[in-house]
């Protein structure tokens, strides 16, 4: 069989916001990252701002290659190191929109100290954080939100630490913006995204996500699509919920939704508040008075209004058809979920009903006998890296 | 290179009565630095107060980062969204920022770190001189990557190589580091600014030719490359994986070669145009002085009485550090009895000088640990030693 690869990259619907001269990417089948960058990239599309303004930074990992397969300026850094040099370029430019795309074992380990303070400063940037539980570029290590119990390479015998809830970090933090879904919800992550683009201060996305090659295996949790199963079985959406109850347990309910919202100055507004009084009103930063850097951003923002108001236009001028992105996206859905269970999960999801959390109830022995079954599996566990790597 | 005239909005021209540590932060100003993401480490902590102190009214943003891992990530994050960047650090600062300087060197980032030695390892002297960061400077980063150093000797060399190491830095597209030490940088001296028409500026190079032909880097040995700046349009990647010169990871022996040969040869290659030295009497000399720093301004001393006493010495001091003057010393190794190397450390530059100078002189290493700069009658003592 032969395929115009060279055709069938240009024909992509993401040709324009993704490297596609550096396809084929290096995600597992069914691991998150692959949607959670499609809803990044939609997200950016449907914003309206302009891509051109727009700098993506990546750490290190599996998430960390994300920089290298958008098709925006963008920044592949040291491990831990992505929130930093985000926080030099937003500083230097005050005009970009800067987005960190990275893992939840470069952002809240190696990196933590650079989350929490960015999140501290309301440095006016987008953290998408993919939470799936393992360092997976290193072999599946455990990492700081690993959910107690769970087998890693690291803990081969289960878990002990106690993980962060990111949410809940970030929260006592002082970020601004605080969403966390799974990569079930792509258009829950889409939307998020898309706020966070069109809004200022720190905004931190957190997205749990499948790692059927390491995470997955090693607990003997199936493939992606059985844990999206799970997601869908567990995910209780709660918005506004307190994020002191947002902890996950092992395959346990999963707290999803827009947590937190609120305003106050990010960083460079607090620097202009200061120097202004200090300097008086002809300061400027890098060469321009405060006034003239409104007067761009509200040019901008008209801008990013007219686009929006174009898109829209052209969504009313055109009802989706079947065929269309939004109809193959709920085709993708069930496909993803088994078939059916798709709306009604939806219905779930919405209603945060008792049926959820019954349904972890259900899971709970199953639960009980993980350990026995780990144990029991340790040798096929042990040898089948082995196997993937011939 | 090409200059221009300094932006006067940085400039405070005129006499002064400064520490090598503001006098930095001044050098940096003039240079055309309007970002500095730094932390506080003695000695260097006045550095990064006179640039916050400053930073309002030249419209530059001076922002004090959480660790030293994260004023040098955000340095490099603001010169590829277009600003010319500084930060300033002494030993166990430096040791954290060793990280992302490799970074800096292997995407071939601009920016100026200073390092106010003080005496180690670890936190050992804070508040104490030393010249113990030396290698460290050179060697700190896994892998084969190249700086530029330079020493000044004096509050007023900390603002005039400040100016160099922009200059550098821009047009090498390399990390330049400023090894000075706690006692430049807390001692007070003149510092003339001259005004800004006089002070030549390496100007930030923006590439601005058609998106198809944007390349991030050019592996070709030399320096004077534009760099590309983030919101232009271009859509750069860079990384610190071994890469094209797209910027797009390349992860192959061959390549490693080739991005390896341009990052050590762009500045080896082009030591002679780098190197600076101050050279006093070497023609004829029968033993010269090699140093640098504070040292070499203790090493005056000695060499004025050595000369009293009839000895024939000469003094070369060296400016730039890194790339190592290997040429010079050869040249003079075949002509002297004795170098003698002062400098306060268990003995790091002599080895560089004991290299180049390759058995056809004797090198004598006048060493001691941090805390104190010499007594000039121990370097004196080793130029009467060298004519036995």
């Amino acid at each position: 069989m032969s395929t115009d690869i060279g055709k069938f990259k240009a024909g992509s619907p993401m040709a324009s916001t993704l490297r596609m001269d550096r396809m084929p990417h290096i995600w597992c089948p069914g691991c998150g990252i692959g949607s959670e960058v499609n809803s990044f990239a939609e997200a950016v599309k449907r914003s309206g701002i302009d891509p051109r303004k727009l700098v993506v930074v990546s750490g290190i990992g599996c998430t960390g290659r994300v920089a290298g397969y958008v098709n925006f300026d963008s920044i592949h850094t040291t491990h831990g190191r992505a929130i930093p040099v985000a926080t030099g370029v937003k500083l230097a430019n005050p005009e970009l929109t800067v987005v960190v795309f990275s893992g939840e074992g470069d952002l809240a380990g190696i990196g933590g100290n650079h989350l929490i303070h960015a999140a501290r400063r309301n440095m006016d940037l987008i953290v998408i954080c993919n939470n799936n539980f393992t360092y997976g570029m290193t072999g599946g290590q455990v990492t700081p939100t690993t959910p107690g119990s769970a087998v890693a390479s690291t803990t081969p015998y289960g878990n002990y630490e106690y993980p962060f809830s990111l949410p809940f970090l970030m929260d006592a933090c002082g970020a601004t913006y605080i969403a966390r879904w799974t990569s079930m919800h792509s258009r829950n992550v889409t939307q998020s995204i898309e706020e966070a683009l069109l809004r200022k201060g720190f905004s931190f996305i957190e997205i749990i996500s499948p790692c059927p090659t390491l995470y997955l295996r090693r607990n003997r949790l199936g493939d992606g699509v059985d844990q999206l199963q799970n997601y869908q079985d567990n995910s209780i959406l709660k918005h506004g919920a307190d994020t002191r109850e947002t902890n996950i347990d092992f395959q346990g309910k999963i707290v999803v939704g827009k947590f937190v919202e609120k305003n106050k100055p990010t960083y460079l507004e607090a620097v202009d508040k200061c120097c202004v009084k200090l300097v008086g009103d002809d300061y400027q930063l890098y060469g321009k008075t405060i006034p003239e850097r409104e007067a761009e951003e509200k040019a901008e923002k008209e801008k990013i209004a007219v686009r929006r108001a174009a898109m829209q236009a052209e969504a009313d001028a055109e009802p989706p058809k079947a065929g269309t992105k939004a109809a193959a996206k709920k085709a993708a859905v069930p496909k993803a979920a088994k078939k059916a269970s798709a709306k009604k999960a939806a219905a779930q999801s919405k209603k945060t009903s008792a049926k959820p959390v019954k349904k972890v109830a259900a899971k709970a022995p199953a639960r009980k006998t993980a350990p026995k079954a780990t144990a029991k599996t340790r040798v096929a566990a042990k040898s089948a890296p082995k196997k993937t790597r011939k | 290179m090409k200059t221009v005239a300094a932006d006067p909005k940085g400039v405070d021209s005129g006499p002064h009565f400064m520490d090598g540590d503001h006098a930095l932060a001044e050098g940096a100003l003039a240079a055309g630095c309007r970002f500095f993401a730094g932390y506080p480490i003695t000695p260097s902590t006045e550095t990064a107060e006179r640039f916050a102190e400053r930073a309002p009214e030249v419209g530059a943003l001076f922002i004090q980062m959480e660790d030293e891992l994260a004023s040098i990530a955000a340095n490099i994050g603001a010169a590829w969204a277009g600003q010319k960047v500084m930060t300033v650090t002494c030993g166990p600062g430096f040791s954290l920022m060793v990280e992302n300087l490799g970074l800096a060197c292997m995407t071939e980032t601009p920016m100026v770190i200073a390092n106010v030695q003080r005496g180690g390892p670890s936190t050992g002297l804070p508040t104490l001189t030393a010249q113990q960061d030396m290698m460290q400077a050179r060697y700190g980063p896994h892998g084969d990557n190249m700086i530029i150093a330079l020493c000044p000797d004096s509050p007023q060399e900390c603002f005039d190589l400040t100016i160099e190491a922009f200059n550098l830095s821009e047009y090498y597209r390399v990390p330049v580091i400023i090894l000075t030490d706690e006692t430049v940088g807390h001692m007070h001296e003149k510092v003339v600014i001259p005004p800004a028409d006089q002070i030549k500026v390496v100007p930030r190079n923006n590439y601005s030719g058609t998106k198809e032909d944007c390349r991030p880097y050019k592996f070709d040995s030399q320096g004077g490359h534009p760099m590309v700046r983030a919101g232009d349009g271009y859509n750069f990647h860079i990384t610190g994986l071994t890469h094209n010169e797209k910027g797009y990871p390349a992860m192959t022996a061959e390549q490693n070669k080739i991005v390896v040969t341009h990052l050590m040869e762009k500045i080896n290659g082009n030591a002679d145009q780098i190197i600076r030295l101050d050279e006093d009497q070497i023609d004829g000399a029968d033993v010269v002085v090699v140093s640098f720093g504070i040292t070499s301004r203790i090493a005056v001393k000695a060499i004025q009485d050595a000369r009293k006493e009839g000895i024939k010495v000469g003094s070369l001091r060296m400016i730039t550090i890194w790339p190592f003057c290997e040429k010079r010393i050869r040249e003079i190794s075949a002509k002297v009895k004795a170098i003698v190397v002062p400098e306060i450390n268990y003995g790091q530059m002599v080895l560089e000088v004991e290299r180049n100078a390759g058995g056809r002189c004797k090198v004598i290493s006048v060493n001691h640990c941090g805390g104190a700069v010499h007594d000039p009658e121990v370097i004196l003592d080793a130029i009467r030693k060298a004519m036995l």
